[in-house]
């Protein structure tokens, strides 16, 4: 089936199999491969990408289901190739990051966070980030990335 | 893990969404957000060869307010319903549950319409709209009809809905105030309740409801029929588990579900404040 999809600000037209998960259009298709299958079964929240804006585990939605949407990917993330997002800049400042799997749907997660809540309390920020998984249990420098991001004083 | 190969269609309307599950039969499923379904079909638990993508029926994300009762689109998502100012003012439990789901990118594409017309007794949707009373509007190729609220989930993953029917609205009653409350009992961030309890107070009763305490989201009748003979919270809140089934699985045995259901049902009658 034909779908055309805005990813990353750039209108994309592909032949699809209706059963393609969009983790695997982005990934297999497009090449856009920073955005990493953790668990495959929802849980894990390493493929987070933003649908229209808001987060959304990219395993478990159809690629067909984001015909006419917009896609954005870590890699549409950032203003320019010389130049982070601020989230990025920020999990790299407060070492928000061990073996870096999860970091792309974490740093995905968190912008969509902050969006809907911009000075979120410590709390929020744990509970906001509840659908992503960290192996290497880095949360606590995770949460101060975000923290930090929204403009708070974390020293 | 990918789905089996399936027919993907595009309904654009409910009649046209009524018009294809009639033509495919048990083949076909209707796609909302797809946050019960896709994982399924990614276990081959389920397997339909058709599926029509209603994700597109933007009339149906409406959360009105009509007097008495606040009706809700099948497809207004779980993200629309926790900040709802109207179910925030009106119905501050709905709002809380909803919250309460998976977590927020869950919350972003699951549906409240897709949630019941799954009826997973361990769902937390299910519950608070078994707990609040009203009625669910399903349409089929003859036109709608409603059906109470408490004859609609009908057995483990069932309901009262027909193959060519579609759930399309949720009526609640209003239950403003703060006289409510829901306990979540789980080990895990995003994890399914090991046993919930929503409790709220409709119209001057209390009405309280059980997630995975049995086959489909379950009414306490006995703590309800305590609390309207003068019990208190803690008393009525022993009756929690009469007449349930618990099920039995790696997370807790029926016993320990039991004593679980005692124990959240006295917690959310007390900090409900509606015993």
């Amino acid at each position: 089936m034909e779908i055309s999809v805005t990813v990353n600000g750039a209108n994309q037209s592909s032949e699809v199999e209706p059963r393609t998960l969009l983790v695997y259009y982005l990934r297999d298709e497009l090449g856009l491969t920073g955005t990493n299958v953790g668990c495959d079964t929802s849980s894990c929240g390493a493929c987070t990408v933003h649908v229209n804006g808001e987060s959304v585990k990219s395993c478990t939605m159809l690629a067909v289901q984001a015909d006419g949407q917009e896609v954005t990917t870590i890699e549409g993330l950032a203003p320019s190739a010389d130049e982070l997002h601020p989230m990025q800049q920020s999990f790299q400042d407060n070492h928000g990051l061990q073996c870096g799997y999860c970091t792309p749907g974490m740093v995905m997660a968190a912008c969509s966070l902050l969006d809907e809540n911009p000075s979120p309390s410590e709390a929020e920020v744990r509970e906001g980030l509840e659908g992503n998984l960290c192996r290497c249990t880095g949360y606590h420098n995770i949460v101060k990335a975000v923290l930090a991001c929204s403009g708070q004083d974390v020293s | 893990m990918i789905p089996a190969a399936f027919d993907y269609k595009k309904a654009d309307s409910a009649e046209e969404a009524i018009a294809l599950i009639a033509e495919h039969g048990d083949e076909a499923k209707l796609l909302a957000g797809g946050h019960s379904l896709i994982p399924m079909m990614k276990l081959r638990l389920a397997v339909p060869s058709v599926l029509v993508d209603i994700a597109g029926v933007n009339d149906l994300s409406y959360i009105d307010d009509r007097d008495d009762h606040i009706a809700i689109g099948a497809l207004a998502k779980h993200r629309s319903l926790e900040t709802s100012d109207l179910l925030i003012s009106e119905c501050p439990l709905l709002a809380h549950i909803a919250s309460k789901v998976g977590d927020p990118q869950v919350r972003h594409r699951g549906t409240l319409g897709g949630s019941l017309a799954h009826s997973d007794p361990a769902s937390d949707l299910p519950a608070a709209v078994l707990a609040l009373g009203g009625s669910l509007v399903a349409q089929g190729p003859n036109g709608e009809r409603e059906i109470a609220v408490a004859d609609f989930f009908t057995g483990y993953f069932e309901s009262a809905l027909a193959e060519d029917e579609m759930l399309t609205e949720v009526r609640i009653p209003k239950a403003p105030g703060s006289n409510w409350n829901y306990q979540k009992f789980n080990r895990r961030a995003q994890d399914w309740a090991i046993v919930g309890v929503a409790a709220v107070e409709v119209q001057g009763a209390t009405q309280v409801s059980l997630v995975n305490m049995g086959s489909t989201p379950l009414r306490a009748s006995a703590v309800e029929a305590a609390l309207a003979g003068g019990a208190s919270a803690a008393e009525a809140a022993e009756a929690a588990a009469e007449g349930t089934e618990p099920p039995t699985d790696l997370n807790a045995s029926p016993e320990y579900r039991s004593h679980l259901a005692r124990v959240l049902t006295r917690r959310a009658l007390e900090a409900g404040g509606v015993s």
